[in-house]
């Protein structure tokens, strides 16, 4: 990605949400992005997925600019935005569905998927039978579905339960660490950043610029990447923490 | 009843069972004032008359509309059976209806598709909808002839609204179900087919109900007009002739087809939102 700039156009004026971007992520890489609300955050995996285009610079994904959406990259948006009319299968398969790709495969995988997850007697359900935990879990197979190597999610625990957040984030990182997935995550959470990913970009206020870039690493609990949990209790959780903390500059303004 | 909620019942809370009560008799009260308020009603309709304090020129009884039923079945050289109005009428709201619909929903998918067209033609509905149709009756007979003018009739009263309604419930959807289908690449088709036209769904059946009582409506004042067929025909003919038993009796059949018109999209929405 580089030198991306997207302005809002509207009757009233312009809008800059994100000023002169440049970021490179590598393949398999699991990256966090963090920033105040409204620092354009989501504008940016908006801008990844190709849904919306940069008014300025481009983006580049594997060697190919973006023009548009791609089966390649997958994204998973604030809330589930379940179909209500749709049973939890049907659901799954949207995407190999719009996409026309073999929907008998999907639907295979899908099964497989769900039941790995823990859906598998939930096929034939509506969304509403399900706890918001189990939804945004679908919505996660809707995404894997049609195999995406990139993936992107927003916020995807936001609309949930503290606890169900932090279980369900241990399951999404295993899931996503297994599947070797490149996963760009966003979030306002911290914690959430630190404990899932291997590295914490800093977004500056509006318009959003990159401030900082972290390693994160936890030594103290050997080489290999602790589950999301586990990094909770490791001695450089707390530093990490508050590093980024400062970097924020949270302020509750009144 | 389960058995498993019978026995809780045995051992339940007098409170409980005060709540019981209490929600049945509210229900038994709704249930009785409904059927009062109807027997109050034809008691009335049966009883001023008879009294004469009004005149029953103008209004009928209710206890002649059976004995009218019967002796208009019989065809006669002037006049053909009562079924065969009714059947008419039936057969023209039907017709009306349906055109309303489909053309309501590709209609609707238009406005929907663009939004320059809906600025565009956003006053003109508003003024075609705000419009007594029933103005264009007689025009509409010297356009489409006896038959056509009821169903243009009916269909020019139904559509706009349902137009309306039906545009309003695809506007109506999440925004982001619709960001959802376009980062797996969706075309404005398949936006339409997988996301906006399913999950607008319950704004269809309300607009349905409303289509369904207006698609009436417009064949009976068509048929006020043109026909020689059908139960606004017969309404108008009984006013003319002053037989006001005739007339009583063909509307309350129109009651009876309006209810079961709405009965039969009540079924069908309760089968096509099934589980929801």
């Amino acid at each position: 990605m580089r030198n991306v700039g997207l302005r809002y156009f509207t009757a009233k004026g312009e809008t800059e949400a994100l000023s002169d971007i440049t970021l490179e992520i590598p393949a398999g890489e699991f990256v966090s992005i963090i920033g105040q609300s409204g620092c354009g955050k989501s504008t940016l995996l908006s801008l990844i997925s190709g849904v919306l285009m940069p008014t300025e610079g481009e983006v580049v994904v594997d060697g190919k600019q973006v023009r548009g959406p791609n089966p390649k990259i997958g994204y998973m948006l604030q809330q589930d935005y379940l179909f209500e009319w749709r049973t939890i299968l049907d659901n799954a398969i949207l995407g190999a569905e719009i996409q026309g790709t073999d929907l008998g495969k999907a639907k295979d995988r899908a099964v497989q998927l769900l039941t790995r997850y823990g859906l598998g007697k939930f096929l034939k359900h509506l969304p509403r039978q399900l706890s918001g935990g189990m939804r945004q879990r679908v919505a996660l197979v809707r995404t894997l579905c049609t195999e995406p190597d990139i993936v992107l999610l927003d916020e995807p625990f936001s609309a949930l339960d503290s606890q169900t957040r932090i279980a369900l984030a241990d399951e999404v990182a295993d899931i996503l660490r297994r599947e070797g997935k490149t996963t760009i995550l966003v979030t306002h959470d911290i914690g959430e950043a630190v404990s899932m990913t291997d590295r914490v970009i800093v977004l500056s206020r509006r318009p959003g610029r990159v401030k900082s870039d972290h390693r994160i690493e936890f030594a103290s609990i050997g080489g290999v990447r602790p589950a999301p949990f586990a990094t909770r209790n490791a001695p450089e959780f707390n530093g990490y923490f508050n590093r980024l903390w400062q970097e924020l500059e949270v302020h509750v303004e009144g | 009843m389960s058995k498993a909620s019978l026995a809780t019942l045995s051992d339940a809370s007098p409170q409980y069972l005060d709540y019981l009560r209490r929600e049945r008799w509210t229900r038994i009260t709704v249930r009785g004032s409904q059927i009062g308020i109807l027997v109050v009603f034809t008691l009335l309709w049966e009883a001023l008359p008879r009294l004469h304090i009004v005149n029953p020129l103008f209004t009928s009884y209710p206890s002649a509309i059976w004995p009218t039923f019967i002796e208009l079945l019989r065809e006669s050289q002037q006049q053909a059976s009562i079924l065969t109005h009714a059947w008419s009428s039936v057969f023209a709201t039907v017709v009306g209806f349906s055109l309303a619909t489909v053309l309501g929903v590709a209609l609707a998918a238009v406005l929907w598709r663009s939004d320059t067209l809906y600025k565009i033609l956003d006053p003109y509905f508003v003024v075609a909808n705000a419009m007594p149709k029933t103005a264009f009756v007689p025009i509409f007979y010297l356009w489409l002839g006896a038959t056509l003018s009821v169903y243009g009739m009916s269909l020019a009263i139904s559509l706009f609204i349902t137009t309306m309604i039906i545009y309003t419930g695809y506007q109506g959807i999440d925004p982001n179900k619709i960001k959802l289908a376009l980062t797996f690449g969706a075309t404005r088709g398949q936006i339409f087919r997988k996301v906006v036209f399913p999950g607008s769904v319950p704004s269809l059946f309300a607009a349905l109900k409303v289509n369904v009582g207006l698609s009436l409506t417009g064949v009976v004042v068509g048929e006020f007009q043109s026909a020689n067929l059908g139960l606004g025909y017969l309404i108008q003919y009984g006013s003319q002739i002053f037989k006001l038993n005739i007339v009583m009796t063909a509307i309350t059949i129109l009651a009876l087809i309006s209810v079961a018109l709405y009965v039969v999209i009540y079924f069908v929405e309760a089968l096509v939102t099934r589980g929801r």
